[in-house]
């Protein structure tokens, strides 16, 4: 069953293409990875998903739901949604209170908050963090707090623009166990940016891969992998593609 | 002129071993003056920040035509000569003055009306700036959480919590040592309107320095207290830094007048 289907969207910013006639769904469930290098638009579309933007034409149908409607339809939609973002944003306040934000706002008692809150925390291996100021936090664990902020209100859709850039190679394992436990336990349908061809085939079964704003190819992980059809996707794969 | 006595270094010393006889003994009339300084001051940073922090998280958080004039307007009234505004108050208070029914020219209440109209332009001006240094991200963050338009001003204001108290801070620093304007519409009545920055005025025209200095030490102990105060604050902070930016100013609105 379809979650997400974007038909034909595009993004300018003042005369400059950044997203062009982009089309792919997505379905309950599965993890999709958007690959592609730096600047190819990935962010711009994640952010696009996530409703923070507008696109500057096309469609974003979630759930069957158009979301090009009132800031009010699009709150409701992005209450079901729930974004990390590359460098996270930690609030300026302890572990507790960030990962509490969203049940919050959400009307959660503070009993059932409590309860929440520490299961997130044990999800992403840091019980016992709760207390802890977030700018004590190292990147690694920054990153962890950010996914349990947004897992303990339980997205049916998230979204995760390079969850493991700028991260050593032992918290880019502990991040992607994370991420396919989340998949696993939870059934959380993932939408994760990435330009680590070797993490999408590790995370997911589907891929996008994004070109200077244009979906170049779609499909089976293995398949596009293995038997690339278009020519750019090839010689990303075979690393002649530097950014 | 001639028949003025100035003051040498036995007047300086003497002044400051008296300054500091009449603090510790408690002398009633320091006493009042003191506290009169702190209520009326205390009472102008209340009253001001409950309009300027609204005021200026809100400049700071929405979009509107003309919000680059407003806030010149703000940054320039942050440098209010005090002078000024007594005398624009005194006019409006005076007994044939637009504002004369109140009939509270030469009272504490009078002097509170001067300082809060010193002191909103600059914990506005501080909130603001404080507010709109909060990274963008912040606010996405909030956004993409779920949050309406309260949730996300909330946790803005609590990303900028260190900076709205700094505005109040540096708008108590401010009140607390304006002379200006509160001698004017004050009249410096002893027991009634008398402040300590009045009272150094007119302890200093009357030579008599002992006095004087007491009140200024007690002014600068006041001064010590509100920047430990913030000290401590940036310390527990980890936008130290940050706040460390205002307190130069502080310091410096202590020694403006």
């Amino acid at each position: 069953m379809t979650l997400l289907k974007l038909e034909d969207v595009s993004k300018f910013f003042s005369n400059k293409t950044v997203l062009k006639k982009v089309t792919f769904d997505v379905k309950k469930g599965e993890i999709v990875s958007i690959i592609g290098p730096s600047g190819s638009g990935k962010t711009t579309l994640l952010r696009l998903i996530d409703l923070l933007d507008y696109p500057t034409s096309g469609r974003i149908i979630f759930d069957g739901v158009d979301t090009n409607g009132s800031e009010s339809l699009r709150r409701s939609i992005r209450m079901k949604i729930g974004m990390v973002f590359q460098q996270p944003t930690l609030f300026d306040t302890n572990v507790y209170n960030n990962i509490a934000y969203g049940l919050r706002i959400r009307g959660v008692d503070e009993e059932e908050i409590k309860e929440r809150v520490k299961n997130s925390l044990n999800l992403v291996g840091l019980s016992g963090f709760d207390k802890r100021k977030a700018y004590t936090l190292s990147g690694g664990e920054a990153q962890r707090v950010a996914i349990a902020r947004v897992i303990v209100y339980r997205p049916e859709l998230m979204l995760l623009d390079e969850p493991t850039a700028n991260l050593d190679p032992y918290n880019v394992t502990i991040i992607e166990e994370i991420i396919s436990k989340i998949n696993r336990n939870f059934n959380t349908t993932i939408i994760m940016a990435t330009h680590n061809m070797f993490q999408a085939k590790r995370l997911s079964k589907k891929v996008v891969f994004l070109l200077d704003g244009e979906v170049v190819e779609t499909g089976n992980v293995d398949k596009i992998f293995e038997d690339p059809q278009d020519r750019r996707t090839k010689s990303f794969i075979k690393g002649e593609m530097i950014y | 002129m001639g028949n003025e006595r100035l003051a040498g270094w036995d007047d300086i010393i003497f002044g400051i071993v008296k300054a500091f006889q009449l603090i510790f003994s408690g002398n009633p009339e320091v006493l009042e003056i003191t506290f009169l300084s702190i209520r009326v001051s205390g009472l102008a940073t209340i009253l001001g920040s409950f309009i300027g922090i609204p005021l200026g998280a809100t400049i700071a958080l929405k979009k509107f035509p003309g919000k680059s004039l407003i806030i010149s307007i703000i940054n320039t009234l942050m440098g209010l000569p005090p002078v000024v505004v007594g005398l624009a108050l005194y006019l409006l208070l005076s007994s044939s003055g637009p504002m004369g029914f109140l009939h509270i020219l030469y009272t504490p209440e009078a002097m509170i009306l001067a300082q809060l109209i010193m002191v909103v332009p600059i914990i506005t001006g501080v909130t603001l700036s404080a507010v709109s240094s909060i990274d963008v991200k912040v606010r996405e963050t909030a956004i993409s959480l779920g949050a309406n338009g309260l949730w996300e001003t909330r946790i803005i204001l609590n990303e900028a919590r260190l900076g709205i108290v700094t505005s109040m801070v540096v708008g108590f620093g401010t009140a607390i040592s304006e002379v200006g304007a509160i001698m004017i519409v004050g009249g410096n009545l002893l027991g009634y309107t008398r402040a300590l920055t009045t009272a150094i005025v007119l302890q200093t025209s009357q030579g008599a320095f002992a006095e004087a200095i007491a009140l200024g030490i007690i002014l600068l102990i006041l001064a010590f207290i509100v920047n430990l105060f913030l000290t401590l604050l940036q310390i527990h902070s980890k936008r130290g830094v940050y706040v460390s930016s205002f307190f130069g100013g502080i310091s410096g609105t202590f020694k403006r007048r």
